[in-house]
C-alpha cells in the first residue's frame, strides 16, 4: 500500500497530532465549531446520513439513521463511546485513543451535539487505563481551551465528557450490558426491545457508537459526505482499520478502504505467512467468528459488510486472525471455546450451560479423550446454544465450533479415531 | 381498559387485552407455555429459554403497505428465522405462535438439559420435590438421559445461610433470578443478588442482619427449584405427605390468607404437626403473599408452655381442675357479681367467641369491653371502605392518606400494596411525626407534633375551599398552610381517596379524634360509600374490627373499670402483661377468669383459668381492618384440654340458664346474622364462595405462580359500610386532649413494631434473632443532653412502672420524644410523660445511699 492519506490512524503521518496544538493547526475542532456555530442538530445528522458511515463495532448499523432514531420526546439524552474493545484480536481502538485521541474526543463531541446531549460518557475496558488517564487530560485540556464545557463558542450549548472504566467484561462491550455497567447494576445484557436509542443510559435515549466510528465524523463533517465515499464500496463507504494477527508476517492495525481482499491485507499489507506454512483459515471478525476456509475464493473476496457473509463469515469488527497450517483446528476452537466460557454473564440458560459443557467436550477432544460421538454431542451442545440466546454472545461462542468442525472435519477426526 | 387482540396459540382462536404477553394470554386459556424465569407478579426479563415458541405475523407489503394475502385470501403470516420467548413478547393483531411444533418441543427438551448439567438432581432429599418446576417440566420436557458426563459436574455449597430464616443451596439454583426480583420489584428492599458471572453467577445478600426484609418467605414460595428454602421447613417433610388447610393469619388486621400444612408424627405421638404456613391466594387481601411474621410466627399453637387443663384458685394456689369445676365456679363467680360483671376481650379472637361473650354480658346486665388502645371501630361500620374496594385496582384516579401509622411495621401486606398503587400512580401521601418506610412512595409527607394528628386532619378539612361544616378550628403547630391547603385540595379533587389511619404515638383518646377527624373529612370530601374510597384502620389484631362490629368497645381508663367490676372474664386479653399497675385494680375486682393460650401475667393472678385454642385448632372468622369478613379452618387436633372461646363461654352461659350457641362456629353465625344488621345475611356457606383469580396458581402448574395455595374455601365478604347504604354521616369535632412532657422535657408515645414480645410471637424460636430486646428510641439530641449513649442500659419511668430497657439513637425521632413500642414490656397505652436514667448509674446511686 502506498502512502495513501490516513484519516483515522493520521498520528502516523502527522507527529504530535495527539498534542491539542498540532490537531488544531490540521484542522481539529473546526469540526465541531462548524456544527456547534452553525448546523442544526439535525443537519449533522443528515450529513452522517449522507456519508454512508456504518458503525465499526461489528454489526455495520448506519450511524446516522442510529442517531435519528434518539427519542425527542424524552430527555435528556446521551451519547456513549464504546471503547471496551474486548474481542480477541481487535485492537484498533487502542491505537485511536492513544495516538489520535483528540480526533476521536472530537467525533463524539460532535455525535453529542447531533443528538443535543450534554454529556456523553468514555466507557473503556478496565485494561485501559493508561488510556483513560490521557483522555481524562484531554478533556481537561479541552475545557481549559473553551472548547467543552458551558455554553460553548457562546451559542448555549453546553457538553461534559467523562470516562468511564469497566471492571473485566468481555459482556460490557454488548451496549445494553455496558449501560447496566454504567448505572452500577450487575453487567448483564438487557432485555431488547427497547433499544438505547429510546431507552439507554439511566433509562434515558442514548447513542453508543463505537470509537472508530466516532473518529470519522469529524472529518465527515469537515470534507462532506462524498469526499467520504471516495473511499470503500457504495454499500460500505470509507475506510476501516483491519487489525491483523496470528500467522502473519507483520500483524497490525491496517487502514484501507472497505472492500480491500483478504488477499491485499494478509500478502501486501502482512507481508503474508511465515515460514513454510500455507495459509489455512481466515477469522475476519475475531474469537466470534466463523472459520473461512482460506482458499482462492476467500483471499479474493473484497471485505466489506456484504461480500465477507458470501463466503460463510461475517466482518464484524474487522480483526483479521490468520490461522496457517501448523495449527490444529480442535486446540482453535478450544481456545476460543474457553475463553466464551470465562466471559458469559451468565443470564440465559443456554450461553451459561452451553458453553461450560463446550469447554469440557472440546478439552477432552484436545486432550484426546473423546470418542467419535463427542464431535456429533459438540455439534449438538452448539446448535443448542445457536439462535436461542439472549444477546450475541452465546450464537457467537458457536461460530468457530461449527464451522471448524463443518469446513476442517479432518483436524477432528484425527484427534478422536487415534486409538481406533 | 385495552383493546382485545385477536391472535391464535397452538391452533386456538384466542383474545386477550393488547400490552398482554403471550405466556399470559395462552395461560388464560389453558394453554401451557413452560417457564422458570417469568413470574406473573414481576416484569419479564427472557432468561431461561424455556418458554421458546415460534411467532408468526401477518405481513405488510413494504411499498405498498397492504396486508399480503395467500391464495385463498387469508392473510399472510410471516414466521422469522429464530424462535422468540413467549414472555416477553405482548400478543398482536392477527399472531400465530405455535408451541407445539418439533422445533419447540426440541428448544425445551434442550433447555431442561442444558439446567439439569449443573443441577445436583438430589429430588430425593430435597424440599421442593413433589412441588418442583423443575422436577415437573422435566418429567414433561426433558429427555429422560443425560448426555453430560456426571464427572464434569459443578460441586457447590449447599447450605449457605441468607440471613437466619433463608438457606441458599448453590447447587440446585438455576439462576433464575425471581428471588432478586422479587426483593427488587415488588419489596423494593435490594437486600440479596447475583455476584460474579457465568456458571460462577450466585445469590449473595448484603444488608446486615442477612436478607433484611420481612417480605424474605416468599421468595422460597417462588424459587422453581429446592434452592432457597425456609430454616422452619428444611428436612421437615415431604409436601405429598401433608395435608392443607385453609387459614387466615392471627397476627394483623391484613387478614392475609394461609394455607397451614400438617403432618401427623410419630414423635408427635401421632398427633397432628404444623409444618410450614404457606401464603394462600386472594388478590383482594394478600395477592400471594405474606410477611415473615404471618409464615414463622405460629410455633405458639403447638407451644409446650400452651395451658393443657383448667385451673382453680385453692388456698391460694392454680391447680388442675375438671372442666366441670372450673365452669361451676366460673359461673358462679359471674352470677353473684351479676350486673357488676366485666368481660374484657383481645381482637385476637373470632367474631363468634366476641358474639357469645357479648351475649353473656347482656344476659347478665354486665358490661364487655374491648382490650384496646386504638378507637374508630364505629365509624368503620359508617365510612370504611366500601364493598368492592381492592388496593391492587388503585392508581392514578385514587389519593391514599396514611396517617399516624407506621404502615411496614403495623400490616406489612398493605405497606406493600399501597407502595405498588403510588408506582402505579395513586397520589399518596404520609402524615406521619417521624420517617417510615412508605415515605419513599409518597408524593407529599408531612409531619406533626405528637398529638396533634387529629387537628392536622381538621386543619386540612378547613383548608378545603369548597363549603365545609364548621367544626372547630385547629392550627397544629409548625405547619405552613400552603402545604395543607394543597394536600387537602388534591385529596377533595381525587375521584377515589382512602384514608389508612394506625397507632403511631396515639392511645384511645387522640386515636378516637384521629378517626373521627378522618371520618369527617371523608364525609366532606365525599369520599365515602363507593369502592375504594373510606377508611382503613390498621388495628393491632386480627380481629379488632369484629370486636366493635360484635358490640364491643374498648375504654380509655382500664382501672377503672375494672375497680368498678365485682368478676372480671378475660379473654384473650392480658391486661397486667401489658402495665402491671391494673394488678390493684383487678384485685379489687375480687373473682377474676382468664380463658387464654398461655399463663399470662393475668392468668397467675386469677381464681379460674380457662384454657382455650388456638386459631390453627378450631374454626371461626375474622373481620379484617377493611371490614373484609373472612373464614378460617381447623389444621391440627388440640393436645390440650382446650376449647374454643366461643364454646367456653356458650357453656358458661348454659350454667347461668342463658341460651348461648356453642355447637359450632356456623350455628354462632347465624345468630350474629340476625343479630347485627350489618352481618345480615351472612352465612359460613356464603364466606367460602370464590371467584376466578387471576394469575392462576398453586394448580398443577406451580411452574407458573409458585408453590402458593389456590383459594378453593372462600374468598370472603366485604361488609358494606352505612355510607354505601346512602345513610349519612355523623360529622363531629372530638377534641383530643392534650399530651405533655414531663420534667425532663420527655414524651413517650406508643409505636407498633411487626415482631413484638407477644406471647403468640416469642414462641417462634426462629424469630428470636429479629425480636429486639425491650429498647426505647430517642432522638441523639436528646440522648446527648441525659448522656444516654446507643446501646445503654435505662432506665424508663413511665406510669405503669420504672423498667429498665436499652437506648437506641435515632434522627428520625423528633426531639423530646421517647418511642416505646407496644407487647415489648414496656408499660404504656398512651402518650404520657416519661423520665429516663442510665441504668448502671441509679444502680450505683441506689447503692451508695
Amino acid at each position: 500500500m502506498m502512502e495513501a492519506e490516513l484519516i483515522l490512524l493520521r498520528h502516523r503521518q502527522i507527529p504530535d497530532i495527539a498534542r491539542l496544538d498540532v490537531y488544531r493547526q490540521n484542522g481539529g475542532w473546526e469540526a465541531f465549531h462548524k456544527a456547534v456555530t452553525s448546523m442544526q442538530p439535525d443537519e449533522v445528522t443528515e450529513v452522517v446520513k449522507a456519508s454512508g458511515l456504518r458503525g465499526r463495532g461489528g454489526a455495520g448499523f448506519p450511524t446516522g439513521l442510529k442517531w435519528a432514531f434518539t427519542d425527542k420526546k424524552v430527555w435528556p439524552h446521551y451519547v456513549v463511546a464504546n471503547a471496551d474493545e474486548s474481542e480477541p484480536g481487535t485492537f484498533k481502538d487502542r491505537e485511536i485513543m492513544e495516538g489520535n485521541p483528540l480526533q476521536f474526543l472530537e467525533g463524539v463531541a460532535i455525535a453529542a451535539y447531533a443528538v443535543q446531549a450534554r454529556a456523553a460518557y468514555i466507557y473503556l475496558r478496565g485494561e485501559f487505563w493508561q488510556i483513560a488517564a490521557q483522555l481524562d487530560e484531554k478533556i481537561d485540556e479541552l475545557e481549559a481551551a473553551g472548547l467543552l464545557g458551558d455554553n460553548l463558542f457562546g451559542g448555549g450549548y453546553s457538553l461534559r465528557l467523562y470516562t468511564h472504566l469497566g471492571a473485566g467484561a468481555y459482556i460490557c462491550g454488548e451496549e445494553t450490558a455496558m449501560l447496566e455497567s454504567m448505572g452500577g447494576l450487575l453487567g448483564q445484557p438487557r432485555l431488547r426491545p427497547p433499544f438505547p436509542p429510546s431507552f439507554g443510559l439511566f433509562g434515558k435515549p442514548t447513542v453508543v457508537n463505537n470509537v472508530e466510528t466516532l473518529s470519522n465524523v469529524p472529518l465527515i463533517l469537515l470534507h462532506g459526505p462524498d469526499w467520504f465515499r471516495k473511499a470503500g464500496t457504495e454499500k460500505s463507504p470509507g475506510v476501516k482499520i483491519f487489525s491483523l494477527s496470528g500467522r502473519v508476517n507483520k500483524p497490525g492495525n491496517y487502514e484501507l478502504p472497505l472492500g480491500t481482499t483478504f488477499r491485499q491485507l494478509i500478502y501486501e499489507c502482512g507481508g503474508g505467512i511465515p515460514g513454510e506454512a500455507k495459509i489455512k483459515a481466515i477469522m475476519p471478525a475475531g474469537a466470534s467468528s466463523s472459520l473461512i476456509v482460506a482458499d482462492d475464493k476467500a483471499l479474493d473476496t473484497p471485505m466489506d459488510y456484504e461480500s465477507v457473509p458470501e463466503v460463510g463469515a461475517q466482518l464484524g469488527s474487522a480483526s483479521v486472525i490468520i490461522i496457517d497450517d501448523t495449527v490444529p483446528m480442535d486446540w482453535l476452537i478450544a481456545k476460543t471455546v474457553r475463553f466464551f466460557q470465562h466471559e458469559s454473564c451468565g443470564k440465559c440458560t443456554p450461553c451459561r450451560e452451553g458453553t461450560y459443557w463446550m469447554k469440557h467436550i472440546t478439552n477432552r477432544i484436545t486432550n484426546g479423550q473423546a470418542k467419535p460421538e463427542d464431535l456429533q454431542l459438540l455439534h449438538d451442545v452448539a446448535s443448542q446454544i445457536k439462535g436461542k440466546c439472549l444477546c450475541a454472545l452465546g450464537d457467537f461462542s458457536t461460530e468457530a465450533v461449527l464451522t471448524g468442525l463443518e469446513r476442517f472435519p479432518g483436524d477432528f477426526d484425527a484427534k478422536v479415531n487415534k486409538d481406533r | 381498559m385495552k383493546p382485545l387482540v385477536k391472535l391464535i396459540i397452538d391452533d386456538q382462536q384466542v383474545e386477550a387485552p393488547e400490552g398482554t404477553l403471550i405466556v399470559d394470554a395462552a395461560k388464560k386459556y389453558g394453554i401451557e407455555i413452560p417457564v422458570f424465569c417469568y413470574h406473573p407478579k414481576m416484569e419479564p426479563v427472557g432468561m431461561c429459554r424455556m418458554c421458546l415458541v415460534e411467532i408468526g405475523r401477518p405481513e405488510k407489503d413494504h411499498n405498498t403497505g397492504a396486508w399480503i394475502k395467500e391464495a385463498d385470501g387469508s392473510l399472510k403470516i410471516h414466521f422469522g428465522p429464530k424462535l422468540e420467548t413467549a414472555c416477553t413478547t405482548p400478543v398482536s393483531e392477527g399472531m400465530v405462535v405455535r408451541g407445539l411444533t418439533e422445533e419447540v418441543k426440541a428448544a425445551r427438551k434442550d433447555v431442561i438439559e442444558f439446567l439439569l448439567t449443573s443441577h445436583p438432581l438430589d429430588c430425593p432429599v430435597c424440599d421442593k420435590g413433589g412441588e418442583c418446576p423443575l422436577q415437573n417440566l422435566t418429567m414433561e420436557h426433558g429427555s429422560g438421559i443425560s448426555r453430560f458426563l456426571y464427572d464434569e459436574k459443578s460441586r457447590l455449597a449447599k447450605h449457605v445461610p441468607l440471613g437466619e430464616l433463608i438457606l441458599l443451596d448453590r447447587e440446585r439454583c438455576i439462576q433464575c433470578a425471581r428471588c432478586v426480583r422479587f426483593q427488587d420489584e415488588v419489596v423494593d428492599e435490594p437486600v440479596i443478588g447475583f455476584f460474579q458471572r457465568g456458571r460462577s453467577l450466585e445469590i449473595v445478600t448484603f444488608s446486615e442482619p442477612g436478607f433484611d426484609s420481612y417480605f424474605s418467605g416468599n421468595t422460597t414460595d417462588i424459587c422453581p427449584v429446592g434452592a432457597l428454602t425456609t430454616v422452619d421447613f428444611r428436612f421437615e417433610a415431604r409436601p405429598w405427605e401433608m395435608k392443607a388447610a385453609a387459614s387466615l393469619c392471627p397476627h394483623c388486621p391484613v387478614g392475609c390468607n394461609l394455607t397451614v400444612n400438617v403432618r401427623r408424627e410419630a414423635r408427635a405421638g401421632g398427633e397432628t404437626v404444623i409444618k410450614r404456613v404457606m401464603p394462600r391466594q386472594n388478590e383482594k387481601v394478600n395477592e400471594i403473599w405474606i410477611c415473615d411474621k404471618g409464615r414463622f410466627a405460629y410455633h405458639f399453637a403447638q407451644s409446650k408452655e400452651r395451658l393443657s387443663q383448667p385451673l382453680l384458685r385453692k388456698n391460694g394456689e392454680l391447680v388442675a381442675a375438671s372442666w366441670q369445676e372450673a365452669l361451676d365456679a366460673a359461673a358462679a363467680g359471674f352470677r353473684k357479681a351479676g350486673q357488676d360483671f366485666l368481660a374484657l376481650a383481645g381482637g385476637r379472637l373470632a367474631n363468634e367467641d366476641l358474639f357469645n361473650l357479648a351475649q353473656l354480658s347482656a344476659a347478665l346486665g354486665g358490661k364487655s369491653l374491648l382490650y384496646s388502645t386504638m378507637a374508630g371501630g364505629d365509624l368503620m361500620a359508617k365510612v370504611g371502605v366500601a364493598q368492592d374496594t381492592d388496593f391492587g385496582s388503585m392508581g392514578p384516579e385514587t389519593a391514599i392518606l396514611v396517617v399516624a401509622c407506621d404502615l411496614q411495621e403495623e400490616a406489612p401486606l398493605w405497606w406493600l400494596r399501597v407502595k405498588q398503587a403510588a408506582e402505579r400512580g395513586a397520589n399518596l401521601t404520609v402524615i406521619n411525626p417521624r420517617p417510615t418506610r412508605l415515605d419513599k412512595y409518597a408524593s407529599r409527607t408531612l409531619r406533626y407534633t405528637y398529638g396533634e394528628e387529629a387537628a392536622l386532619i381538621l386543619s386540612m378539612i378547613n383548608a378545603l375551599s369548597a363549603k365545609r361544616p364548621n367544626l372547630g378550628e385547629a392550627a397544629p403547630k409548625g405547619q405552613e398552610l400552603d402545604t395543607i391547603e394543597e394536600i387537602a385540595g388534591m385529596f377533595a379533587k381525587a375521584e377515589n381517596a382512602v384514608i389508612i389511619y394506625g397507632s403511631e404515638g396515639t392511645g384511645f383518646d387522640t386515636s378516637q379524634a384521629l378517626a373521627q377527624a378522618c371520618a369527617n373529612l371523608l364525609a366532606v370530601t365525599n369520599h365515602a360509600g363507593r369502592p375504594n374510597n373510606g377508611l382503613v384502620a390498621a388495628w393491632s389484631a386480627a380481629n379488632t374490627q369484629g370486636a366493635w362490629d360484635m358490640g364491643l368497645q374498648p375504654v380509655k381508663d382500664y382501672d377503672e373499670a375494672l375497680r368498678s367490676a365485682k368478676a372480671v372474664y378475660a379473654v384473650a386479653a392480658d391486661p397486667l402483661g401489658d402495665d402491671p399497675s391494673l394488678a390493684e385494680a383487678l384485685q379489687t375486682a375480687g373473682f377474676l377468669v382468664v380463658q387464654e393460650l398461655f399463663l399470662s401475667d393475668t392468668a397467675r393472678l386469677a381464681d379460674v383459668v380457662l384454657p382455650a385454642l388456638s386459631f390453627a385448632e378450631r374454626e371461626g372468622s375474622y373481620t379484617n381492618g377493611t371490614r373484609r369478613l373472612q373464614r378460617f379452618y381447623p389444621a391440627i387436633r388440640t393436645i390440650t384440654q382446650g376449647q374454643a372461646d366461643y364454646a367456653i363461654t356458650a357453656q358458661i352461659g348454659h350454667s347461668l340458664g342463658f341460651d348461648l350457641e356453642g355447637r359450632s362456629p356456623a350455628l354462632v353465625m347465624e345468630r350474629i346474622a340476625s343479630a347485627m344488621a350489618d352481618y345480615s345475611g351472612i352465612t359460613y356457606a356464603r364466606l367460602t364462595e370464590v371467584s376466578e383469580q387471576w394469575p392462576h396458581v398453586g394448580r398443577h402448574d406451580v411452574y407458573y405462580g409458585g408453590t402458593t395455595y389456590e383459594n378453593t374455601q372462600g374468598l370472603g365478604i366485604q361488609l358494606p359500610p352505612a355510607a354505601q347504604h346512602g345513610e349519612p354521616i355523623p360529622l363531629s369535632w372530638i377534641a383530643p386532649p392534650e399530651v405533655k412532657a414531663g420534667e425532663s422535657g420527655l414524651l413517650a408515645v406508643p409505636v407498633t413494631r411487626l415482631l413484638d414480645r407477644g406471647q403468640t410471637v416469642l414462641p417462634s424460636q426462629l424469630l428470636h434473632v429479629r425480636i429486639p430486646q425491650p429498647g426505647i428510641t430517642l432522638n441523639p439530641q436528646d440522648a446527648q443532653r441525659l448522656g444516654i449513649q446507643e446501646g445503654n442500659s435505662v432506665q424508663v419511668k413511665l406510669k405503669g412502672g420504672v423498667v429498665p430497657a436499652i437506648a437506641h439513637l435515632d434522627q428520625g425521632v423528633p426531639v423530646g420524644i421517647v418511642l416505646v413500642p407496644r407487647s415489648m414490656g414496656l408499660p404504656i397505652t398512651e402518650p404520657e410523660a416519661v423520665e429516663l436514667s442510665i441504668l448502671e448509674l441509679a444502680v450505683a446511686q441506689a447503692s451508695s445511699s
